[in-house]
């Protein structure tokens, strides 16, 4: 078989999940487009190990080891979905904005002298 | 000679001064032995070592301090005839000055602090009299302008004493600056600050810019010894408590500038023009001071201004190259000033004012205070100049010396040429000189008829301000004093009796002149007697003066008498008759604060506020842009953090993206 379907197959799975990660709103869907992402690496690798018949199959191994860690990924992953939306009463990505920097409205340079007088210690006039 | 004894002298009032820094807060009761004991010892030391050194002998010791890798500094002592005399005379004069202070000062809760800097300044001046090296004795001059500056601001609460304070400083420093470089430059070309080896300097024709290094020195003197045109500070300085005006602004600081010059003569006797400024100098400090003495109020002005002309007739005797004269005026004015400002002391203690003028109103006040009249008649008749008193003979020895320069045959003494002094210079202050005795004797009279007039007079200006609480006269220079003491009580014995003591040289020092084995001897050995024609002329002069004083006081009351309607008529002030339209001015020190006011002051205040827009407004201009500018760009890198994870990652893969085609392409 060449080489070609395999890693056109892994660009296509990747791309998907590039655009899930990106579009989708559900923090569940942006999961599941990680494994979309995750699984396209491990056919590359798998197509990759195939091809130039590596003795040791360290792509087979490769593979297998990442599968392993993203099950356990994707149960931690899952598990902080799980706790927002207990909390949050939402799994809605666009919405978990908490750690965003809400204070940058307007620079304080145009509040006026008079804060900066008193910061130097002088008279406020 | 023990080494040791001269040493000690300036050492024991500066332990005793921090002695009294140290114990003063926590145990007071220990201030007034801490006060007295030191100065009253080396008082004593000061005279033990005069005795010892003897007259015409000289000691000079000294140790190196330090190299400089130019003129070393050397921690020396010269002893000589000057030294002995005018150590003698600070000891005495600070002696009776700390006993007086712990009755003056006896409910000042700051007089632990004020006892220990009057024995620190004493300290100083001793070292200054004694010291044999210019570097030593400029730490001293240093320290007495420091001292100064703290006692006359010792009453901090008044506006006026910390301004005088302030004045009396920067107008010092004014000079001493000058006089810095003109001590280097003195050191420089002599090869040492040592004052034996600068006169040898002298002697040798080594000195190379002797006009130069005088006016340089001149300046210093100036403003120490409160001469034209750095005078203006004396006067304000009155707002000290009046024992420090005797010690310091009458006896013996404003005096080291003359002893200084004393001490370098033979430096100043190499330049005929800074002889003839000194004398110009002298002549307009003593005419011009003289008058404004005559327009004062305030009785510490009057005596302040006829200090500042007195120091004019040192200058001038130094002017005329005759130091013996000079020293001899200085020790016999440091004591009947001192007597003049301590028997002020009681007058104001007593009357509660300082105004000459609310004093002629009390009618009591002649018989309240027996001693301070009688020990002020005294001193004022030294200050006059009548004989036999001490001020005679000295200001006549000065009138003597300037005549002698006048006439071309200078009383140098061998210190220098008597060709060297301008003939000039003693034509000034010989003039200047006697037209400043008459003046003097004018004010003298004055001074005493307002501060004691006759009980009749007394009774009668009180009749005239019945209701009226004596008040100063309105819009006079007034140096308020915050009084010490419960005006009801008499004075005590501690500021009585030192006002004796030091009437016994008024009356008697000038004695001591009149052989050439006496004083002289401990000097240059020179005569200091006074010849015929200028004792003559001196004393008719004085005498001329204290009768037009009385014929103009007299004017001015009988003129008060005839207009009795004018119940709030000033008091008959002879000055007010006698200067006519120059009273006004006279009374402000003919305005010369306020023309220092707008050519000094305003221009630096103006430039300090230039200083100020440029640092508020430009300077921190690029300061505050630089800060404003960041601000900007942290605001801008703050609006993409926006906490939305997808947004984030999209500038991820663009990033990764465009990072992958710049790879791409570039290789």
């Amino acid at each position: 078989m060449h080489l070609a379907y395999p890693a056109v197959l892994a660009a296509l799975l990747f791309s998907i999940g590039v655009y899930g990660l990106l579009a989708r709103r559900n923090a569940i869907l942006v999961l599941m487009s990680v494994e979309l992402m995750l699984n396209a690496v491990n056919l590359n690798l798998i197509a990759f190990d195939a091809w130039l018949r590596d003795a040791l199959h360290a792509g087979q191994a490769l593979t297998l080891f990442a599968i392993t860690i993203a099950a356990a990924e994707i149960g931690l992953g899952l598990a902080i979905v799980l706790l927002v939306f207990r909390t949050r009463g939402t799994a809605d990505v666009d919405r978990l904005r908490a750690l965003g920097d809400r204070a940058a409205e307007v620079p304080a340079q145009f509040d006026g002298a008079a804060t900066d007088n008193a910061a130097k210690g002088q008279a406020v006039k | 000679m023990n080494i040791a004894l001269p040493a000690l002298v300036p050492a024991l009032p500066a332990l005793g001064a921090a002695a009294t820094f140290a114990t003063g807060r926590r145990a007071p009761g220990y201030a007034r032995p801490l006060a007295i004991l030191p100065v009253a010892a080396a008082a004593v030391l000061a005279l033990v070592t005069a005795l010892q050194l003897g007259t015409g002998a000289t000691l000079d010791v000294a140790t190196r301090l330090t190299p400089t890798g130019g003129p070393e500094i050397w921690l020396g002592l010269h002893l000589d005839g000057y030294t002995s005399l005018i150590s003698v005379l600070v000891g005495v004069v600070a002696t009776c000055v700390q006993i007086y202070s712990t009755a003056y000062l006896r409910t000042d809760p700051r007089y632990p602090s004020y006892a220990a800097l009057v024995s620190l300044f004493t300290a100083a001046m001793f070292l200054v009299v004694y010291s044999g090296d210019l570097i030593l004795l400029l730490v001293g001059w240093e320290i007495m302008g420091i001292c100064s500056y703290f006692l006359i601001g010792h009453h901090w609460e008044t506006a006026d004493a910390r301004a005088a304070s302030l004045k009396a400083f920067l107008v010092t420093k004014l000079g001493d600056v000058p006089f810095l470089f003109g001590i280097f430059l003195l050191g420089a070309d002599a090869g040492t600050f040592r004052i034996q080896g600068v006169l040898a300097a002298a002697a040798h024709g080594q000195l190379h810019h002797p006009t130069l290094i005088a006016l340089l020195l001149l300046a210093g003197v100036a403003g120490k010894s409160a001469q034209f045109p750095l005078h203006t500070w004396l006067p304000d300085a009155m707002a000290g408590p009046t024992p420090v005006s005797a010690l310091i602004h009458a006896a013996t600081m404003v005096a080291a500038g003359i002893y200084l010059v004393a001490r370098l003569l033979p430096v100043f006797l190499l330049s005929g023009a800074a002889l003839v400024v000194l004398a110009v100098m002298a002549g307009v400090t003593m005419v011009g001071s003289a008058l404004c003495a005559l327009a004062q109020d305030d009785i510490k002005r009057v005596l302040a201004y006829s200090t500042v002309g007195q120091l004019g007739y040192m200058a001038g005797a130094l002017a005329s190259g005759d130091r013996e004269a000079a020293v001899f005026h200085l020790v016999s004015h440091g004591a009947f000033k001192a007597l003049l400002f301590l028997a002020a002391g009681v007058l104001i203690h007593a009357a509660h004012t300082n105004s000459l003028s609310a004093m002629s109103r009390l009618p009591g006040l002649r018989d309240r205070v027996p001693d301070a009249r009688w020990t002020l008649g005294i001193g004022l008749v030294a200050l006059v100049g009548l004989p036999p008193f001490s001020g005679f003979f000295s200001k006549e020895s000065v009138l003597t010396a300037a005549e002698h320069a006048a006439t071309g045959d200078a009383l140098t003494n061998g210190v220098g040429p008597a060709a060297a002094v301008p003939q000039v210079a003693g034509w000034i202050v010989l003039v200047t000189g006697l037209l400043t005795a008459l003046l003097t004797a004018v004010y003298a009279t004055r001074l005493w008829l307002l501060a004691f007039p006759s009980r009749r007079a007394a009774q009668a200006a009180k009749a005239q301000a019945t209701a009226a609480a004596p008040v100063a006269e309105p819009g006079a220079p007034y140096s308020p004093e915050l009084d010490e003491a419960d005006p009801g009580q008499s004075e005590p014995a501690a500021m009585r009796w030192p006002l004796w003591v030091l009437a016994v040289p008024t009356i008697g020092f000038g004695v001591s002149s009149l052989r050439t084995d006496w004083l002289p001897k401990l000097l240059d050995g020179g005569s200091l007697r006074p010849s015929l024609p200028t004792a003559v002329l001196g004393t008719g002069v004085a005498l001329a003066g204290v009768l037009i004083g009385y014929a103009a006081w007299r004017t001015a009351t009988a003129k008060a008498r005839r207009s009795p309607a004018e119940a709030a008529a000033p008091v008959p002030d002879p000055g007010r008759v006698l200067l006519g339209p120059l009273h006004g001015p006279a009374q402000h020190g003919f305005h010369l604060d306020r023309l220092y006011s707008l050519a000094f002051v305003r221009p630096t205040v103006a430039a300090a506020e230039l200083v100020k827009f440029l640092d508020r407004e430009v300077v921190e201009g690029y300061v505050q842009a630089s800060g404003g500018t960041a601000k900007l760009l942290g605001w801008v890198v703050r609006r993409s953090q926006t906490g939305n994870a997808q947004t984030y990652l999209s500038a991820l893969l663009a990033g990764v993206v465009l990072i992958a085609v710049f790879v791409a392409v570039g290789t």
